[in-house]
């Protein structure tokens, strides 16, 4: 069927025309008008606009072009601004915004010939790890629809792995493209910090923020990551380094790769994931790579460091929903302030409300120096570690996360609980290092994930490695029940 | 360490935000229960650590030209305002 085809396999079909944009365009909007109900993953869906670029992208290849996403649908997470669709980050503050223009990655896709399909349900203001923070409901997995997809791209995971589209956009500020990708069973990629721009991506935490991809394979993913990847002058801090061909380089034998294997995180993990990644990482030695331990002394100090920064770093940027310029505004405010705290209380959800309230304490008078400062020094440790360890490896791997998808509801009442699903991911925001996830095996039924993570701008060995793995595994193959 | 009512409202008058007596007590619980394990770092020694608040070494924010590169947008902006007249944004009267 035409939802399990590769990126590459649907571009084949397209150049050939066995198949025209138009006709997949509609093959997927069927499929979300059927399965998005019992998934609520896909909160706008474009039709109208789907099928204009599916016919632009169809006299383009008309006309000899070829590309590789040229014509291939898409469903963007819902934090990036969309010209004249509504762009909601998940929050009633935002439910009545239109945006007045295109996020860069939005832009660059489109010139590409990706049509974008819809977009994708998230947690608020991407703050969660299950995407049940959203004003729109909970995202169902599609692999038991009891379970949470993970978060914050918990939307465009569940969208991906039910082909209801090729492929999705995501933004990882702590785990959240890499963790649903993991509990979805999908291949996750957050790139470099700076290495996409973050122009008309709403703002979580700057100094963390970096959008990427969620794919079926690590090749969809090189093809896609090409595209979106860049230097853009609209955003201050993306960085001028040239984008590698990274489907090219896909082949890159592994022979003397080294992988180091983080102690850190294997001590105390779940015997069965422990085992699936040690036999994820057989598979890679048998390719060719070799392994050792490596020691992050400073990385389970991640969670706390991260729970301070990315706090603080939101209370800054959400200080811009005031009620007056866009967004949710209360009814009949007696003053200035009460228009600004009833707009904002009523405006944000739980938990986002929580995440202003860390960061304006941990910024706030008399503790600016023990929260703040000291969690940025810390980061420097972390950071430091990493740096320590890429001198002996070129990447370094573990879990994704501590367990499978769990049960909505399990444990959205403790906070605390909910941030350490991220203890394997966070590392890699604060120290702006690009990570990959793959699925390698199930638990229960339930996909699990091996996570790469490479030095700054590695993002093509990461890629390489994981397509090497997905050459000898059919993990990333299987689809949910229901699904196929 | 654990916050009071008074410490929660306090944060929530900076942060601008409106928090009903529902909410209260599950942000002082909560934000407690955060503040402790925050707490964390403070056992770590970071004595000659320089703080560290972007993740690439060596990169700084760009200063571009002071040109003008924008042409007007401000009808198509503020059509997401909830209160807009004639071209300005309407709010409650701050000064009598």
């Amino acid at each position: 069927m035409l939802h399990n085809l590769s990126i590459g396999e649907l571009a084949d079909r397209l150049a050939e025309k066995r198949v025209s944009s138009v006709e997949l365009t509609r093959h997927f909007l069927a499929r979300i008008e059927r399965l998005n109900p019992g998934l609520n993953a896909v909160i706008t869906v474009t039709a109208e606009r789907a099928l204009a670029s599916a016919a632009a992208a169809d006299a383009r290849i008309a006309a000899g072009e070829r590309g590789r996403l040229l014509g291939i649908p898409l469903i963007h997470k819902d934090i990036f601004c969309t010209d004249g669709v509504r762009t909601s980050c998940g929050s009633r503050m935002l439910d009545n915004f239109i945006a007045p223009y295109d996020a860069t990655v939005v832009t660059r896709l489109e010139r590409a010939g990706a049509v974008m399909l819809g977009k994708a349900n998230m947690d608020e203001f991407a703050m969660g790890s299950s995407n049940e923070t959203s004003y729109y409901g909970p995202v169902r997995n599609p692999w038991d629809t009891s379970k949470v997809p993970g978060g914050s791209s918990g939307g465009s995971a569940a969208a991906s792995a039910a082909r209801l589209a090729a492929y999705s956009t995501g933004t990882d500020t702590g785990g959240s493209i890499r963790q649903p990708a993991a509990l979805t069973g999908l291949t996750g990629v957050k790139p470099t910090y700076g290495r996409v721009s973050r122009y008309g991506m709403i703002a979580f935490a700057s100094s963390l923020d970096q959008a990427g991809v969620l794919c079926r394979s690590a090749a969809d993913a090189a093809e896609v990551l090409k595209v979106m990847a860049g230097f853009d002058p609209k955003d201050s801090t993306s960085v001028d380094v040239p984008v590698p061909d990274y489907p090219a380089l896909l082949d890159t034998p592994l022979r003397g790769l080294k992988i180091g294997l983080l102690r850190e995180f294997f001590e105390g993990l779940e015997s069965r994931n422990a085992a699936l990644i040690q036999e994820a990482l057989k598979v890679l030695k048998a390719l060719g790579a070799e392994t050792l331990e490596v020691s992050l002394p400073h990385l389970p100090l991640s969670v706390p460091t991260y729970y301070v920064v990315a706090p603080a770093e939101c209370s800054s940027n959400l200080s811009r929903y005031d009620g007056v310029r866009f967004g949710y505004r209360c009814e009949a405010p007696k003053d200035l302030m009460d228009l600004y705290k009833r707009s904002r209380g009523e405006g944000f959800g739980a938990e986002v409300k929580r995440r202003i309230m860390t960061g304006t304490y941990v910024l706030s008078a008399g503790y600016f120096d023990a929260y703040y400062l000291k969690a940025q020094k810390v980061r420097r440790l972390i950071t430091d570690d990493f740096r320590a360890a890429f001198d002996q490896v070129d990447l370094v791997a573990g879990p994704t996360t501590p367990t499978p998808a769990f049960a909505i509801g399990a444990k959205i009442d403790d906070p605390v609980t909910m941030y350490l699903n991220d203890i394997y991911t966070i590392g890699a925001n604060l120290a702006g290092l690009p990570g990959l996830s793959t699925p390698c095996g199930f638990v229960d039924g339930l996909p699990l994930g091996l996570q790469l993570c490479g030095p700054h701008f590695s993002e093509a060995k990461l890629l390489s490695a994981a397509h090497h793995y997905q050459r000898a595994t059919d993990w990333h193959l299987r689809a949910p029940g229901g699904y196929e | 360490m654990s916050l009071t009512r008074q410490d929660v409202e306090k944060i929530a008058h900076l942060a601008r935000l409106a928090i009903t007596e529902r909410e209260m007590p599950v942000y002082v619980t909560s934000l407690s229960s955060i503040v402790n394990f925050v707490d964390e770092l403070s056992s770590i020694d970071t004595g000659n650590v320089v703080p560290m608040a972007h993740p690439l070494d060596g990169q700084h924010q760009r200063l571009r030209p002071d040109t003008v590169s924008e042409s007007d947008h401000h009808e198509k902006y503020q059509a997401n305002a909830p209160r807009v007249q004639a071209g300005l944004y309407v709010v409650p009267r701050v000064i009598e």
